[in-house]
């Protein structure tokens, strides 16, 4: 291939195969220096982004927070027309629907979901719309409860698994949008037709069938993809020419995506060094300044800040704030050694300056010791300031997933194109423990939800005994769990399929089926209770165990304890070993997350009182947290004790969400800075795998919480991602504000 | 168990659980607290440091695990700092703990009056540290036996000391209203720090009294009853004073 848009660029394999990755690494430009280049908004940026902030005002005004819905127009690639902020303002160009922040609907999910949506919002479903999705087209809703078993039925409504993508869309899909700027949208067809032909086989099995059908669906979708574009008045069938093109079509790509999915994450991928050569050479060119370059990646980020979905309130428990996982990964080491750092990561992360602080994109910066120093001063310094980025380990994850993966939603590792991920939300194992000391009876409604299993009827707690019971309970819920995850991703595939996002794919992937577990830190606590104190039952004149009470004190986890926190190591790998037990569907390999974003709220609420001390309806610790209060040894025993937590048998991530005030972190702010580098060298050195970062004074959270009007884009850190802390609902935010905050390292 | 039957160099007498912080000298320190003073500081925050006799035994082993389950927080910039209690009282099992700390490449720091005598066990250790938080209790020495019962001239020597062997040093003083606050006194301080040429930082430490409750605790009378706290602008005449920032 040759096109005079690649001019300048260093000659490699990606011209001769779809490769970014090796474009990438032949043509990039590390950068080992500070932030000393970066420009400020330009005029226009500043009048573009008031624009917008003026929309957040009419949006959060609004009843629940929705300015507006298309209830009419089925939500497809093309179905909207070309929509704008403020057309002569805007560098770059594209909307989900023909206004900013009008919701489009996506039933192809489910249509119950969408009208319970639009009517929690005092709007209805276009008549017409209901008929086809009533009567005539099936969805991915429909097709998973056609299938679903009663045991599966029996765990999902007794919340011991829970937040199962069966009625939303899955999400967790990164296209690799990158492919649409460097080679254009035809040579892209192309080559689905070229995998056409290799699926031309002498048998059509079922298989070959089913991947002949996909590669016809994204071939269709890159059509469309074009079409899209062109109501916007761009040609993208070639290559990009220069970096504002490059920033466009790569936006093109993904505004296909959320056009056409309203996946629980939607993210972005690996982009802005991607992006950094095209802004090199514009500059080396002479044709881009710096400021027009940083407003280009300002004017990007704010079409990153007004992607919206239609959520229903029961989804918005779940997943507060109204995020969307617009998940950028930024930064990382190459494995030839090379910093993957560029110019452009700075000005990626520079908008929560330009623009000030906000959830999306979800900035992620991939750490390594090695990173220049420049940068890791940069980012822990807009971390001190603005509570918007997570951290993620890059030194752990590049030896298995090379240096050009990015994270999906949170927490999930993906090689870019060339792997995805059946999103499994998670199990409750603090239920589990329930249920295996009372024989599979609900501690809560004391009804029988899995097969008659023996319960414990001794007055005390017996470790050995609830350790058997444990582990059955535990096969049990994994045997059913990967039962309802298969059925989900069939059905998703079948009805829902993301054409889009799988047309920026290789034809051959990794599947992974991303399983996830809620409650370690209870289950952990409650299990050292049992060995290390004495836990006495209290039960109903059923029999049911509905209480304990504690005698004697425990090791906790989260204090850099090894007698509990090994109980939490060994529960993640047994748990992950009985899920490998089962087959899952398109051969998907097992993995794992600990993590539950807002979700531990939800989870608390549905589990009844634990046997270590944890009183009914109480929030979870989040992800791989500690349980709220619990960790009282100081910040580095809990990341001690998190980063013992194996990745190798949680490989689709473990969460950290932690939060220190910022008078902890040392005393100038340059001591601030060079703590906080330390602590997250230090952290992800003993193979720690995510780390949300908060500092903050507990009193500004309160201050927030009472007069909201005042803190307008105040951003924190939840569960792997970010939120606007007045979106909280007064629930979550108190979440919040009774989580440890440090006061001591 | 009583002292006779602990090796002092491979025990110590511990004052608290172990903690992380961030102001006890450069980056993120490990800080260990040991038992015993034998100066009576009317300001004191940590009264029940003073007793050698209360604390218990904790293993120069048990100790440095627990440090070194944190090194890779403290290695870069951070370190160890000894505090108290009067950390120099148990010189011999701080030597210990260094020289396996050197062997390991980390920062090691004592928090101090310097109220001791410079024997050679004492130079010894001083070699070993690379920092000495340098608690400066009153420069006049009257009023400094007022204030912590004894003369002020061992840690004066002491700081000499250290500046003659090019040993890094914080000055600290805390900043007692009506007690170190005196402009001539600071003055004199100033003076005296500048004739000492291993000064790396002064810090204003401002007099609170959340100690007070630890004396009560152990029912006693707290010396400073009724001295109001330092406030801010406290802090700043006296920085002004000191001419520091």
């Amino acid at each position: 291939m040759e096109f005079e848009q690649w001019k300048n660029f260093k000659k490699g394999d990606w011209q001769s195969e779809i490769n970014v990755r090796d474009f990438i690494q032949h043509n990039y430009t590390p950068y080992e220096g500070d932030d000393s280049f970066l420009a400020g908004p330009t005029e226009k940026t500043k009048k573009l982004w008031n624009e917008v902030l003026d929309l957040y005002k009419k949006e959060h005004d609004s009843k629940g927070g929705v300015l507006d819905i298309d209830t009419k127009t089925i939500s497809t690639i093309t179905a909207h027309n070309a929509g704008y902020i403020d057309k002569d303002l805007e560098d770059i160009v594209g909307l989900q629907t023909d206004a900013p922040l009008k919701r489009a609907i996506m039933p192809f999910g489910g249509i119950r979901i969408v009208e319970k949506a639009c009517a929690a919002y005092d709007r209805k479903v276009d008549d017409e719309v209901e008929t086809i999705f009533h009567k005539y087209r099936k969805t991915h809703n429909d097709g998973v409860f056609s299938v679903y078993t009663p045991d599966i039925r029996a765990a999902r409504s007794s919340h011991l698994i829970t937040g199962l993508p069966d009625g939303y869309g899955r999400g967790r899909i990164i296209g690799d949008y990158r492919r649409v700027a460097l080679y254009g949208v035809d040579v892209l067809i192309a080559e689905k037709q070229d995998e056409l032909d290799v699926l031309n086989t002498d048998e059509l099995t079922e298989e070959i069938i089913r991947n002949r059908e996909e590669i016809s669906e994204q071939i269709k979708a890159l059509n469309e993809l074009k079409e899209m574009a062109a109501k916007y008045g761009f040609d993208i069938s070639k290559p990009a020419s220069n970096a504002k093109e490059a920033v466009q079509w790569l936006y093109f790509g993904y505004l296909g995506a959320i056009k056409s999915q309203d996946g629980a994450a939607m993210s972005l991928g690996r982009t802005s060094t991607f992006l950094d050569i095209y802004f090199e050479r514009d500059l080396q060119n002479g044709t881009l300044t710096e400021e027009e370059a940083q407003e280009i990646m300002d004017h990007f980020v704010m079409k990153l800040r007004l992607v919206r979905f239609l959520r229903t309130p029961e989804y918005n428990e779940l997943f507060s704030g109204d995020p969307v996982w617009v998940t950028e990964s930024i930064g990382g080491m190459g494995v030839d050694g090379r910093t993957l750092v560029t110019k452009n990561s700075f000005r990626l992360l520079h908008t929560l300056q330009n623009l000030g602080p906000a959830p999306e994109p979800n900035m992620t910066v991939l750490w390594s010791t090695r990173l220049p120093e420049g940068f890791k001063r940069f980012t822990t310094n807009l971390s001190i300031k603005t509570s918007s980025i997570q951290y993620e380990n890059d030194d752990l994850m590049r030896t298995t997933l090379g240096d050009d993966y990015g994270i999906a939603c949170c927490v999930s590792p993906m090689k870019i194109g060339k792997q995805m991920q059946f999103f499994g939300a998670r199990a409750n194992l603090a239920k589990t423990l329930l249920y295996a000391i009372n024989g599979g009876r609900d501690e809560m409604t004391g009804k029988q939800v899995t097969p008659k299993y023996q319960p414990i009827t001794s007055e005390y707690l017996d470790y050995d005994e609830v350790m058997e019971k444990f582990n059955q309970m535990m096969d049990y819920v994994a045997k059913i769990y990967i039962k309802a995850l298969n059925a989900i991703h069939y059905m998703h595939d079948k009805y829902c399929y993301e054409a889009e996002e799988m047309a920026l794919h290789d034809r051959e992937i990794i599947r992974t089926m991303a399983c996830g577990i809620a409650g370690l830190s209870v289950v952990a606590d409650s299990l050292s209770a049992i060995k290390y104190a004495k836990v006495k039952v209290i039960r109903d004149e059923t029999g049911l165990a509905v209480d304990y009470k504690v005698e004697g004190d425990f090791p906790k986890f989260g204090n850099d304890d090894d007698r509990v926190d090994k109980i939490a190591v060994d529960i993640t790998k047994n748990f992950m070993n009985k899920l490998r037990k089962h087959q899952t569907y398109r051969h998907s390999k097992h993995t794992l997350s600990i993590l539950t974003i807002t979700s531990n709220v939800v989870y608390g609420k549905a589990t009844g009182n634990t046997p270590d001390g944890r009183r009914a309806g109480e929030p979870f610790g989040p992800g791989a947290n500690p349980l709220h209060g619990r960790d009282t040894n100081g910040a580095l025993a809990v990341m001690n004790s998190i980063a013992k937590l194996p990745f190798d048998s949680a490989e689709d991530g473990i969460s950290y969400t932690f939060s220190i005030t910022p008078g902890t972190l040392g005393k100038t702010d340059e001591e601030k800075i060079d703590n906080l580098v330390n602590m997250l060298d230090g952290y992800f050195t003993q193979t720690g795998h995510h780390i949300n970062v908060n500092v903050f004074d507990r009193a500004l959270l309160e201050d927030a919480m009472e007069h909201p009007e005042n803190y307008p884009q105040l951003t924190i850190r939840v569960s792997g991602y970010a939120v606007h802390f007045t979106k909280l609902t007064r629930e979550q935010q108190l979440d919040v504000i009774h989580r440890t905050i440090h006061e001591r390292i | 168990m009583n002292n006779e039957e602990k090796d002092l160099r491979y025990y110590a007498k511990v004052h608290s659980v172990e903690s992380l912080g961030t102001v006890d000298g450069p980056g993120i320190r490990f800080v260990l607290f040991l038992q015993g003073c034998h100066l009576e500081c009317k300001y004191c925050h940590n009264r029940d440091t003073w007793d050698i006799n209360s604390g218990s035994y904790q293993s120069l082993d048990e100790i440095f695990d627990k440090i070194m389950r944190y090194k890779n927080y403290i290695y870069q910039r951070g370190g160890v700092t000894i505090s108290g209690g009067e950390p120099l009282l148990q010189h011999k099992f701080i030597y210990e703990l260094f020289t396996k700390l050197k062997k390991e490449n980390i920062h090691t720091c004592i928090d101090t009056s310097g109220m001791v005598a410079l024997t050679d066990d004492i130079k010894k250790l001083i070699d070993i540290t690379d920092l000495f938080l340098l608690d400066i209790k009153h420069i006049d020495d009257e009023k400094c036996k007022d204030l912590v019962g004894r003369s002020n001239k061992l840690e004066l020597n002491f700081a000499r000391y250290l500046s003659d062997n090019n040993i890094p040093i914080w000055i600290r003083q805390v900043l007692v209203p009506g007690y170190t606050d005196d402009e001539q006194d600071l003055l004199k301080l100033k003076d005296f720090i500048n004739s000492l040429k291993t000064v790396e930082r002064v810090e204003i430490l401002p007099y609170h009294n959340v100690g007070e409750f630890k004396w009560k605790e152990l029912g006693l009378t707290y010396p400073l009853e009724g001295v109001r706290q330092a406030d801010n602008n406290d802090v700043k005449r006296a920085k002004e004073i000191l001419g520091i920032n």
